[in-house]
């Protein structure tokens, strides 16, 4: 017998008097309920569904997404992540019409349901953005991490098929995160260094590694931006499985994550700036020059579009620059002039995906460069390709 | 017979297949085949289709669990699973796919079932029988 308590609503969804998905997708959230102890579900009221590439979910994925979307769709409004290719200029950067063909399918699937198509990691930048303390079901894990530490929305790192049954559902199993016992902090992390720009990727991978699925609390010398948050968090969710963190005089949850810190004696880490160097060392795989730049790992803010235009503008870059982001994003980027200012040094605005889920193995490229500490992390292994970890300025080979 | 948590709704009879090692299913097994592919594991070479699995738990990246319902959808899958402990990978797939499973059986099953032997389980009802 199932251990969770059910509303009277809940139990005729769960009879499948809603329909075959809704039963079948009730009895996920239920099942994944009993094994995390979940007393009963809760509201949700914004979703992030993970599972879009075809290079991850491949044809099984499709075709129970195609199987699915018959009679299925979304309760609350729900963003996409980023597929395999970019779906509009997927013939131009090399990527085969076989591929894309299954690519298109899925996302076709998913628009049948209801879901956003905007294909991104970062839906906070394209208006999924959960209020303070409202209960989300987000499956990609830098945004879980942004959306619980910046936003202060309430998330558990949700499985792709777990967080479209909490879309088709409306509902997510209450445990974990969702809780407010489950948010304090365990481990505090003090930075007695000036930092910017990969630092901040390299100071989360290197806390994630340690803390694993813990909840670091930090201490900059100066309060990070944006930005700079998303990247630290997508670093510690790829090298531990963090969800949480909190950052002192920043994160809306901060001051009271202190009483616990001043309160309980909670361990200490400093980091020092050679620490930091020595993790941006061990990030890269080779020390040859890249002949494929990506950035925009988590994807890219129009902030940060504005200074890889400042970076390239007026120079001819040897190697080939990707800058991912999403759709909505690149069209404020047009508007601005910096998607003309990198296409003319010789780049490109890449949408709807990136160097982790695409097929870059396929195409011929042999070094990739990135400026995050995630993609450093991933692309090795998912791609198989030789990585090097910096800051763009130091990726790029000009032809003079 | 012995109490079980129900995991994936559904009844089904069949003849065993056991391990005392989690399995990954992407990677782990081969979907067109219903055979384990992973020469790490004890069930190397082995086939779980149209049997009833015991295992432990799942294990491995989540997209396991499309692979746990493409092998049902080619009749390649277990007719039903029983883990010690479920998690979310094989459960998700399990339900996906239409496959009875339930977990945290009452009794040590390790002790009272072998390889071979024709069992029942009850996903509905929560329970397990040895025939």
């Amino acid at each position: 017998m199932i251990s969770m308590h059910l509303t009277r609503e809940e139990e005729k969804m769960y009879a499948g008097e809603e329909g075959p998905a809704v039963e079948k997708c009730m009895e996920i959230l239920v099942a994944l309920g009993d094994i995390y102890g979940a007393e009963k579900l809760v509201s949700i009221t914004s979703a992030q569904i993970s599972g879009v590439s075809y290079k991850t979910i491949g044809d099984a994925g499709l075709e129970f997404l195609e199987d699915l979307s018959k009679d299925a769709h979304v309760k609350v409004p729900s963003t996409l992540n980023p597929a395999g290719v970019d779906l509009k200029i997927w013939r131009e950067l090399g990527f085969s019409e076989e591929f894309t063909k299954k690519q298109l399918a899925i996302v076709e699937a998913y628009q049948k349901m209801g879901v956003s198509t905007t294909c991104t990691c970062t839906p906070y930048l394209v208006g999924n953005v959960p209020t303070f303390g409202s209960h989300i079901a987000w499956s990609e894990s830098s945004a879980v991490c942004y959306a619980n530490s910046v936003l202060g929305a309430r998330t558990n790192r949700e499985g792709g098929p777990g967080a479209l049954s909490a879309a088709i559902c409306g509902r997510t199993a209450k445990y974990g995160y969702h809780l407010e016992e489950e948010r304090h902090p365990n481990l505090q992390v003090e930075i007695d260094t000036s930092v910017m720009g990969s630092d901040f990727g390299a100071i989360g991978y290197m806390v994630g590694n340690q803390v694993g699925g813990g909840i670091p609390y930090f201490k900059f010398k100066k309060s990070p931006s944006t930005d700079q948050l998303k990247w630290l968090g997508a670093a510690l969710a790829s090298s531990g499985a963090v969800a949480l963190y909190h950052v002192e005089n920043t994160t809306p949850e901060s001051k009271w994550a202190l009483k616990f810190i001043e309160n309980n004696k909670v361990e200490k880490l400093s980091i020092m700036r050679n620490d930091i160097e020595e993790t941006k060392e061990k990030l890269s795989t080779t020390n040859e020059k890249p002949d494929l730049i990506c950035v925009g790992c988590p994807h890219a803010s129009l902030e940060e579009i504005r200074k890889v235009a400042e970076t390239v503008a007026g120079r001819k870059l040897k190697n080939m620059l990707w800058v991912c982001t999403s759709i909505s994003v690149k069209a404020a980027s047009d508007r601005m002039g910096y998607t003309q200012i990198i296409e003319n040094a010789g780049g490109k605005i890449v949408c709807d995906t990136c160097m982790v889920v695409a097929p870059i193995e396929e195409l011929d490229y042999k070094v990739v460069g990135v400026d995050s500490a995630k993609a450093a992390n991933y692309v090795p292994n998912m791609c198989g390709i030789d990585v090097v970890y910096n800051d763009l300025e130091n990726l790029i080979i000009e032809d003079k | 017979m012995i109490k079980c948590r129900k995991i994936s709704k559904g009844c089904a009879k069949g003849e065993v297949i056991l391990t005392k090692y989690p399995l990954s299913f992407l990677g782990g097994v081969d979907p067109e085949k219903g055979v384990v592919t992973d020469s790490n594991h004890d069930l190397y070479g082995k086939s779980i289709g149209g049997k009833i699995l015991i295992i432990p738990s799942g294990k491995g990246s989540t997209v396991g669990s499309y692979v746990l319902y493409q092998m049902a959808k080619n009749k390649t899958a277990p007719l039903a699973i029983v883990a010690i402990e479920a998690e979310p990978i094989i459960a998700t797939g399990a339900i996906m796919g239409e496959i009875p499973m339930v977990d945290h059986p009452e009794s040590d099953i390790y002790n009272l079932i072998n390889n071979g032997d024709q069992i029942i389980v009850d996903a509905n009802l929560g329970c397990l029988k040895i025939l």
